[in-house]
C-alpha cells in the first residue's frame, strides 16, 4: 500500500495470483516418491461469498459449468458447502490420478470468480492427499500470496507439524513455498480432505 | 493485464479527507509562523520555551505511538490469547486467519478483555505490533457474522495505520496545549521575578503565545476528530469490501450503538481515552446530536449506515 494510500485510509483490495497452481501435478509426483502421499482426486476451491444476486449468480454459472465438464467424464458432481466461518468450498471429485484434470476445474472456478470481478474474495484452494496409513495431508495454496503450504489434520483439531515439515522439505524446491509459518493457518473440517 | 475489479474507491470520502488534512497542515503552518512572529518581536526566551515545548510533545506522541499496544490492553484489561485457550480464543482465531489470508495481511497478535461492554480495538504503531482486541461482551452479543465485519473494520484501521496517522495529526494539539500551559504558569510565576523592564514584555509575549495556542488547539482539535471520522467511514468501507457482506456490519453496528446507549455513564468515564481506536465511542449518544457530532471520534450511526448501503450497491451490481 503506498503513501497516498495510507494517507487517505484507502485499500485496494488484493487480486489473486492463478498460474502457480498449474505447478501442482508435477510436484505430485515428486512427493509420491519422496513422502509416499498420493493425490486423493479431489480438491476444494474456498472463497468469501458476496451478498446480493450478481455474486450468487456466478457461482451458480460455475457450478453449472464444472457439473457439465464432470458428467461428461462421469465423474462425481461439485458439491457447495458453507463453513462455521461464512465461506464457501465448491468440492470437486475426480479419480485419483486425474490431478490434472482437477486442477483444470480448479482453476475454472478462479478465473470465472476473476473475469466477474470477484478475485479478491479467493482465500485458497486445497488439494488432499493420503498415504498408506491414511494420513491426511492438504496442500493449500494462497491465492493472495500465491504460494503452497501443508496443513496435515490430527484427530481433535491438533496438526501434525513434523509431517507438513517433512512434506515442504520433499517439494519445497518444486513449488513456491510459503516462508512465513505463521501464514500457514489451520482449515479445520475442510471439506475433501 | 489488469484484472477487473468492481472495487472503485469513494472519491467523496477521498476529497474530504484530503481537505481536512490540508486544513491542518495549514493551521501548522500558521501557527508555525504566528511563534516565530512572536518570538521575533522581542526576545529568544520564548524561542526557548517554544522548543522545550516542541521536544516534550514530540516525546509524548512518540512515546505513545511505541506503547500504544501495551497501555490500550491494559486500560481496557485485555489479554493476550493463543488459539488453545479456550473456544472463544479458538473462533476468533479462525476468523482472524481467515481475513488475514483474505487481506494478504500479517495476523496481528490477538486479546480479549473480560468485560461485558461490547467494543473492539486495533492498535499498535505498525503492522508487526498490532494487536487486536474483543471484549467478550461484545462476542456474547454478535452472531459470527457480524463479529467478523467488526474485526474486519478494526483490521483495516491496521491496514490504514490509523495509529500513526491519528498520532501524527495530534502532535500539533499536543504542543499547542503544552504551550498554552506554559504560557499560563509563565504568566503567573514569571511577572515576579523582577528582571528589570523585561518583566511587562515577558508578560505580553506569553499573553500572545497563550492566545494564539487556545485558537491553535481549537481549531486543531475540531479537525482532528474531523479526521477520525472519516477515518472510521473508511475503515468500515474496506472491511465491508473485505469480508462482501456490509449488511452484518450494520447489523453490528445497531446492535452495539443501541447496547451502548443504555449501559449508564459512569462506567463508561474509565473508557474514555481509549475511545479513538474503538469501534464504536464508549459514550451515552445525544438524541440532539448536532452540536455533539463535531465533537465526537465517530460518525454517527446514520451516517455509517448510509455509507455502507452504498458500499452495498457497488457490490451488487452486474458485471459490466
Amino acid at each position: 500500500m503506498g503513501f497516498l494510500d495510507t494517507l487517505l485510509g484507502r485499500t485496494k483490495p488484493v487480486q489473486p495470483k492463478l498460474d502457480d497452481l498449474f505447478a501442482l501435478p508435477s510436484a505430485a509426483i515428486t512427493l509420491d516418491a519422496g513422502a509416499g502421499f498420493k493425490p486423493t482426486g479431489s480438491g476444494s476451491v474456498c472463497f468469501r461469498p458476496v451478498e446480493g444476486r450478481s455474486f450468487s449468480d456466478v457461482q451458480k454459472d460455475v457450478q453449472e459449468l464444472l457439473d457439465v465438464s464432470s458428467g461428461k467424464e462421469g465423474g462425481l458432481p461439485v458439491e457447495v458447502t458453507t463453513d462455521s466461518y461464512g465461506f464457501n468450498w465448491l468440492v470437486s471429485s475426480h479419480m485419483s490420478d486425474e490431478l490434472e484434470a482437477l486442477v483444470t476445474d480448479l482453476h475454472a472456478v478462479n478465473s470465472s470468480l476473476v473475469d466477474n470481478g470477484f478475485g479478491p474474495q479467493l482465500l485458497c484452494t486445497l488439494v488432499a492427499f493420503r498415504d498408506d496409513q491414511e494420513r491426511r495431508l492438504g496442500l493449500i495454496y494462497l491465492y493472495k500470496r500465491g504460494t503452497f503450504y501443508p496443513f496435515a489434520p490430527l484427530s481433535g483439531e491438533r496438526r501434525d507439524n513434523a509431517l507438513e515439515l517433512q512434506v515442504k522439505g520433499v517439494i519445497g524446491s518444486d513449488l513456491k513455498f510459503e516462508q512465513d509459518l505463521s501464514r500457514w493457518f489451520p482449515v479445520w473440517g475442510a471439506p475433501g480432505l | 493485464m489488469a484484472a477487473r475489479t468492481r472495487y472503485a474507491p469513494d472519491r467523496g470520502l477521498t476529497v474530504r479527507m484530503t481537505a481536512t488534512m490540508f486544513l491542518l497542515g495549514l493551521v501548522f503552518v500558521a501557527f508555525v509562523a504566528a511563534i516565530i512572529g512572536i518570538g521575533a518581536a522581542y526576545h529568544a526566551s520564548s524561542a526557548a520555551i517554544v522548543l522545550f515545548a516542541v521536544v516534550l510533545g514530540g516525546g509524548f506522541a512518540i512515546g505513545s505511538l511505541f506503547y500504544s499496544d501495551k497501555i490500550a490492553l491494559r486500560t481496557a484489561g485485555g489479554r493476550e490469547v493463543s488459539p488453545n485457550d479456550g473456544p472463544m480464543a479458538h473462533d476468533l482465531h479462525g476468523t482472524v486467519d481467515r481475513l488475514c489470508a483474505l487481506a494478504d495481511m500479517k495476523k496481528p497478535r490477538v486479546a480479549i478483555a473480560n468485560t461485558d461492554l461490547p467494543n473492539a480495538f486495533a492498535t499498535g504503531r505498525n503492522a508487526d505490533h498490532a494487536v487486536l482486541c474483543v471484549t467478550t461482551g461484545l462476542i456474547r452479543r454478535l452472531t459470527p457474522e457480524e463479529l467478523e465485519g467488526v474485526i474486519a473494520h478494526e483490521m483495516s484501521h491496521v491496514a490504514h495505520k490509523d495509529v500513526q496517522v491519528m498520532t501524527a495529526a495530534s502532535f500539533l494539539a499536543i504542543i499547542a496545549a503544552l504551550l498554552i500551559r506554559i504560557a499560563f504558569y509563565g504568566e503567573l510565576f514569571g511577572g515576579g521575578r523582577g528582571r528589570g523592564g523585561n518583566n511587562q514584555n515577558t508578560g505580553i509575549i506569553m499573553l500572545a503565545l497563550m492566545a494564539v495556542s487556545i485558537v491553535v488547539y481549537a481549531v486543531s482539535f475540531l479537525l482532528i476528530r474531523m479526521l477520525s471520522r472519516y477515518r472510521e467511514l473508511a475503515a468500515d468501507r474496506s472491511g465491508a469490501l473485505l469480508t462482501g457482506k456490509p449488511s452484518a456490519l450494520k447489523s453490528a453496528l445497531i446492535r452495539v450503538s443501541t447496547d451502548m446507549a443504555r449501559i449508564p455513564t459512569q462506567d463508561l468515564r474509565a473508557a474514555q481515552p481509549l475511545n479513538a481506536f474503538f469501534f464504536a465511542p464508549a459514550m451515552k449518544l445525544n438524541a440532539k446530536a448536532s452540536l455533539s457530532t463535531i465533537f465526537s471520534t465517530h460518525p454517527s450511526l446514520e451516517r455509517r449506515l448510509a455509507e455502507l448501503d452504498k458500499v452495498q450497491q457497488q457490490l451488487g451490481r452486474t458485471a459490466g
